[in-house]
């Protein structure tokens, strides 16, 4: 029944092949290439946001503008409600011969609550939309990849993806003229 | 966009000194948090500590005897305490405006400047903060401020201008911090893949969220970035016209005034450049910044403090104007009293500091004359205390009824708290230069001209030629065989 204890080497599996490029001309160049190439779960490191990478690698544009919209909505509700209960239902305080709830009167508050939530779904809805925090990923495995925040530029594919095969790939990325390729591997769960 | 050299003949300049690589910009900003802090440092942060113990000492006598050790009195209910508060506010919007205005504008210049002008932004508002929860007389109560339940059952008042500050400021702080802290994370990184110690890796690690510099990561990045900037441009205009709204809104004569909004919020603007300009000279010199730092930056600040610091001088001149026309005695004898009053000398200190000093800049000599901007700067941020402490206690010490004048002199504990929150900011923003990244590190590379991937390093003559102009489409195909070029050199 037992099975004979595998060694560590055999309990990894490949999960993604790194390339290296040294400037921003050429990872955008490979990742045109990639796109071309049709993978899905790829990706591409770089320092600071390589302007026109989106388009490069093909991306949809991003969906955080609806959920900042979905947030700002219930802010500026919220604070209207907030108002309502306080100084029109629960509590009314009559100054300037106004009714306890005069709309136009606080519009500050709306304002600024409104900005308030907004702001949240705009960082909370950047973390979400990316995954992060995410302090495990098989990439962090490659040391070259530190200088992906000094001045390496990275393009990734993943293992998961259908396309995916060792050799194959990496053949394809040795086209793309990178200055350094690795396997990564990960952990079989 | 294409790459293009800066165009001098248009005023284009390059925005870091030629020969500053990406590792350049690596090494020498984390390496600020990484080498042995310089002697002057530790200088300034004994000193900085000292101001705080300052300021421990008199909030504890504060909250043990009471506000009565402070100067206010009746008829100057309002005296340095709410004046601390609109100048440390309005410090903190020069912050704001650099990281957000220009961003919107696409003033690349920002990126040397705006993480240090958004770190003074959040430690100024932690100073202003300060003074709303301590003048209340019963700190211990400063809840009652807060929209909460409460034993008494009663609610705030919505249709309150102090209340809609305490909505003003504290979205404006919230804000502040998470924009800030979205700018942070891809140089947390850069720190975290730098470290050689376990503390660091783990401490940045945390702080850096996992962040890898995926370009689909960077691409929500970089829309929350752009959100943010068009969330904290109203909000930080709309931030010091509510703090004057907490005086044009009442009937005070000196106080109930249309022109209040506008004229706060260039003041804010205005003292907040020159607290940037004061911080900005030390910090370039003692960690030796200058290549990052250019003169072309400081001779832009300099230009938009002689702006604002114009607009400021204007609306004092309208102020006088209006109280004329408007032909109401109360209003014509408050700025009367003002310039000619037992004030005069803060009057005139401030029409000094704020109207006269920002002329000199009219000549790029003096703009780029570095010992007289720092002066220049000191004085704006006096002038500009000046102008709060001004409008606050001259209106209230002489206002209706001849029977309730009267007159404000500071004791020591106001001097004391105000020097205390001095102790504040500067030990928290010691702390901030010594272990985050001061300049935006991914931003300045962003900006460099090998980040662009039309730039070649095989000849800036190829590039020349088809310029800046064209389509993105066009561009990016010149730049294909540039990049083909290039590659045939290396090969």
């Amino acid at each position: 029944m037992s099975a004979p204890t595998p060694t560590r080497a055999a309990k990894k599996r490949p999960a993604l092949l790194l390339a290296q490029f040294e400037s921003t001309a050429d990872v955008l160049h490979a990742a045109e290439k990639v796109r071309e190439a049709g993978y899905q779960k790829w990706d591409v490191h770089t320092p600071f946001p390589v302007h026109g990478m989106d388009k490069a690698m093909g991306l949809p544009d991003s969906k955080l503008g609806w959920i900042v919209a979905t947030m700002a909505i219930i802010g500026f509700c919220s604070a209207l409600s907030m108002y309502y209960f306080m100084n029109g239902v629960d509590y009314a305080i009559i100054v300037g011969g106004k009714p306890g709830f005069s709309p136009p009167a606080a519009v500050p508050v709306y304002f600024e609550v409104t900005v308030l939530l907004s702001a949240f779904g705009t960082v909370f809805g950047m973390f979400h939309l990316n995954g992060l925090p995410r302090h495990h990923h098989p990439i962090f495995e490659s040391d070259r990849f530190a200088a992906v925040t000094d001045d390496k530029y990275f393009i990734s594919i993943e293992a998961g993806d259908s396309k995916f095969d060792v050799n194959e790939t990496r053949g394809f990325l040795e086209n793309l003229h990178p200055t350094h390729i690795e396997l990564l591997e990960e952990a079989v769960s | 966009m294409g790459y293009h050299e800066p165009l001098t003949e248009i005023g284009e300049f390059p925005l870091v000194q030629p020969g500053t690589t990406m590792r350049v910009v690596t090494e020498t900003v984390a390496g600020v948090t990484e080498n042995p802090a310089p002697k002057g440092w530790w200088m300034l942060f004994a000193v900085a500590l000292s101001f705080l113990g300052i300021f421990g000492g008199t909030i504890g006598y504060l909250f043990w005897r009471g506000v009565g050790i402070w100067g206010n009195n009746n008829p100057v209910y309002w005296g340095w305490d709410i004046t601390n508060f609109v100048w440390w506010v309005g410090i903190g919007h020069a912050g704001t405006l650099i990281s957000a205005v220009l961003f919107l504008f696409r003033q690349k210049w920002r990126t040397a400047i705006n993480r240090f002008a958004e770190a003074m932004t959040i430690f100024a508002v932690i100073c202003a903060l300060i003074f709303p929860g301590i003048h209340v007389g019963r700190p211990w109560l400063a809840y009652y401020m807060f929209p909460l339940p409460n034993q008494m059952g009663i609610w705030p008042n919505f249709k309150s201008p102090l209340l809609w500050d305490l909505f003003a400021v504290g979205t404006y702080f919230t804000v502040s911090l998470l924009f800030w802290y979205v700018g942070l994370i891809p140089d947390f990184a850069t720190l975290r893949d730098r470290s050689k110690t376990q503390v660091r890796r783990v401490v940045y690690g945390l702080l850096a969220f996992g962040w890898r510099g995926s370009n689909r990561h960077w691409q929500n990045y970089e829309r929350a970035y752009l959100i943010l900037a068009a969330l904290s441009t109203p909000l930080v205009l709309s931030v010091h016209s509510v703090v004057s709204f907490d005086f044009a809104t009442s009937l005070e004569p000196g106080w109930h005034t249309t022109i209040f909004p506008p004229y706060f919020v260039a003041g804010a603007v205005f003292s907040g450049f020159a607290m940037v300009m004061t911080l900005l000279l030390v910090t370039r010199q003692v960690f030796k910044l200058e290549h990052i730092v250019t003169m072309k930056h400081l001779d832009l600040m300099n230009k938009i403090m002689l702006v604002t610091g114009s607009l400021v001088g204007y609306a004092y001149a309208m102020e006088f104007f209006t109280a004329w026309y408007s032909g109401n005695t109360y209003e014509r004898y408050v700025f009367m009293n003002r310039a000619f009053g037992p004030y005069a000398w803060a009057y005139w200190a401030m029409v000094s500091c704020n109207v006269i000093s920002p002329q000199f800049y009219w000549f790029k000599s003096l703009r780029q004359n570095i010992p007289l901007m720092f002066v220049i700067s000191i004085v704006i941020n006096i002038g500009m205390w000046f102008e709060r402490f001004v409008i606050i206690v001259t209106s209230l010490h002489r206002d209706f009824l001849p029977g309730s004048w009267g007159y404000f002199h500071a004791t020591i504990f106001d001097f004391c708290t105000y020097l205390g929150t001095f102790g504040v900011f500067f030990t928290l923003f010691l702390l901030f230069i010594r272990w985050v990244p001061m300049i935006a590190i991914a931003e300045v590379k962003a900006t460099l001209p090998e980040a662009d991937p039309h730039f070649s390093a095989a000849g800036t003559g190829s590039h020349a030629s088809h310029g800046s102009h064209g389509s993105h489409g066009e561009a990016h195909g010149a730049a294909a065989g540039v990049h083909a070029a290039a590659h045939g050199v290396a090969e």
